[in-house]
């Protein structure tokens, strides 16, 4: 059983107080770039996941408590969990360093941009 | 070929107090160089490997297998075959699966012991009872036999479930399927195995995949843990790990792994002689023939490749099975598992070729994976013999999520998962 804690309000509790919402930090385009979308970037947006064997970025619910979204990086082969931040934010430094996949190209452009992890 | 299994072989191997049958496969030292190279030994890929051998006469090819053969979902799931699915391209390829289930037992002469002992698919709920005449209806327009029945029928059928209409999610009918049910689950990978082993296939266990070759924009082998493997074509059939082998090639998927379970009660005699499936609910159950009976519920809703699921998943499928069959209430379980499973957005599989040449994938099963082995087996060696989609997996292809041309069985699989 998962324990789930939620950075907004400090709730902690298993998996069936909050709600899955999968793969965190994936771009919209149509946020970036609305009257240029390809098939392709719309396919990458709304179906292609990154599915890795270990470090996976997640985006929960706090469906229990204050029904805020925020952010977990956990391990889905221990399903350990290594921590948990807020909607707008970025996981610790050392995280970050071991994200792969499109996680690391977005977690380098963020901090290019200012970004505080 | 090799020797038919026959009641002859039987009680000619019994006069020598059966020292000396002969080995089902093989286990050989791969090659250096394949015609092709099927990636995972579950049902799907010893049954591509068997239709590549058989019907494509592609006899040097071999299946590579991280574990043991079988040894993942093939054996992990609960066993039902039917294929009352609502889209005309999955009625296809699923009544292909369970029609060839038929005479499996003959053509592979291994005993599979399919049997076709009807699907209930109960309606607890006014909406689940429109759907299920939907599919009813869409079912008998692409020829199924199928039917919608009455909750007297259902008592009838499955005498054991609870009738009371006041409950909380009383029966108000069910669909069903006579000629679904279900089959021997490592019977269908031990004589798909048997089978193309017996065409030639080389069945290499304990060979893990660790990268894959490259030549441009064009697949050359295969390095594993027993060596490279030359080969200008790659069946990738490994479910819940397609997205790490693919991750090898540089082929992102729209896969997501989650962990599915199942669990079997101590044996008790026969009670019930279907499977019956609680869609609103959440878990279906059926009878095996050593007694146990067989439960399934929902995935877990987080990514999963740890091959163990959560205790709220499975209460939830004893909670809802419980109230539905007040019978089994005191019975102990014996057995729980989780297996790693493939979910595409619309929950219907991925069959086809690549952005790759030479790289064809068979993935994206999800929960549904045991029903289809034959005929998924089936259009997928054809694709990959020649080099295109089979006109029943064309559907399936990749390109459908570039081209938002989903086949949504997102609500008519038979659990919401």
């Amino acid at each position: 059983m998962l324990v789930v804690k939620c950075p907004v309000c400090g709730a902690e509790g298993d998996e069936t107080d909050f709600h899955a919402g999968g793969q965190a930090h994936v771009r919209r385009p149509a946020s970036h770039d609305p009257a240029n979308i390809s098939d392709a970037e719309q396919r990458d947006y709304l179906f292609i996941r990154h599915n890795p064997k270990g470090l996976h970025f997640e985006r929960w619910r706090c469906d229990r408590g204050c029904g805020k979204w925020f952010h977990a990086a956990r391990d889905t082969l221990t399903l350990e969990f290594k921590a948990f931040y807020g909607i707008a934010e970025l996981p610790p430094r050392e995280l970050m360093e071991q994200a792969n996949g499109p996680w690391a190209e977005y977690f380098r452009q963020r901090l290019a941009a200012g970004t505080k992890p | 070929m090799k020797p038919r299994y026959s009641v002859f072989s039987l009680a000619r191997n019994a006069m020598n107090y059966h020292k000396d049958w002969e080995r089902a496969w093989r286990s050989p030292n791969p090659k250096p160089e394949y015609d092709a190279v099927i990636v995972g030994a579950g049902g799907h890929g010893l049954a591509t490997a068997y239709y590549l051998a058989k019907n494509h006469q592609m006899t040097n090819i071999a299946v590579v297998e991280k574990g043991w053969l079988g040894g993942g979902n093939t054996g992990r799931n609960t066993t039902i075959i039917r294929s009352n699915y609502l889209q005309d391209a999955s009625i296809a390829i699923y009544e292909l699966a369970r029609s060839l289930y038929e005479n499996l037992s003959q053509e592979l002469n291994f005993n599979v012991m399919f049997s076709p002992r009807g699907v209930v698919m109960l309606c607890q709920t006014e909406h689940e009872f429109r759907a299920f005449k939907r599919t009813a209806h869409a079912n008998r327009l692409a020829g199924l036999d199928c039917r919608m029945i009455t909750p007297a029928e259902v008592k009838e059928i499955v005498p054991i479930i609870n009738d009371d209409s006041n409950c909380r999610y009383p029966i108000l009918g069910a669909y069903y399927q006579p000629r679904g049910g279900t089959g021997r689950h490592d019977a269908v990978a031990w004589g798909y195995a048997r089978g193309a082993d017996g065409l030639g296939v080389d069945i290499i266990q304990n060979c893990e995949v660790i990268g894959i070759q490259r030549d441009g924009n064009r697949v050359t082998g295969l390095e594993t843990t027993r060596g490279t493997i030359r080969t200008r074509k790659i069946g990738v059939v490994t479910a819940g790990h397609v997205s790490t082998i693919m991750d090898m090639a540089g082929q992102r998927m729209p896969i997501e792994s989650q962990c599915l379970q199942a669990l079997v009660s101590e044996p008790i005699k026969p009670v019930i002689d279907c499977v019956v499936m609680a869609n609103t609910v959440h878990g279906y159950i059926s009878q095996s023939d050593k007694g146990e009976l067989v439960i399934g519920g929902g995935t877990d809703s987080y990514n999963n490749y740890s091959q163990r699921g959560s205790f709220p998943a499975l209460e939830h499928t004893i909670t809802a099975l419980v109230e539905t069959f007040p019978i089994i209430s005191r019975l102990r379980m014996l057995r729980m598992w989780g297996g790693i499973v493939d979910m595409t957005g619309d929950r219907s599989p991925i069959i086809g070729k690549t952005d790759i040449d030479g790289l064809y994938v068979n993935c994206g099963w999800g929960t549904g994976g045991f029903k289809s082995i034959p005929g998924s087996g089936f259009v997928f060696a054809d694709t990959i013999a020649n080099d295109r989609p089979h006109p029943i997996a064309e559907p399936f292809g990749l390109n459908r999520f570039a081209e938002g041309r989903l086949i949504d069985e997102s609500v008519a699989a038979a659990v919401a998962h």
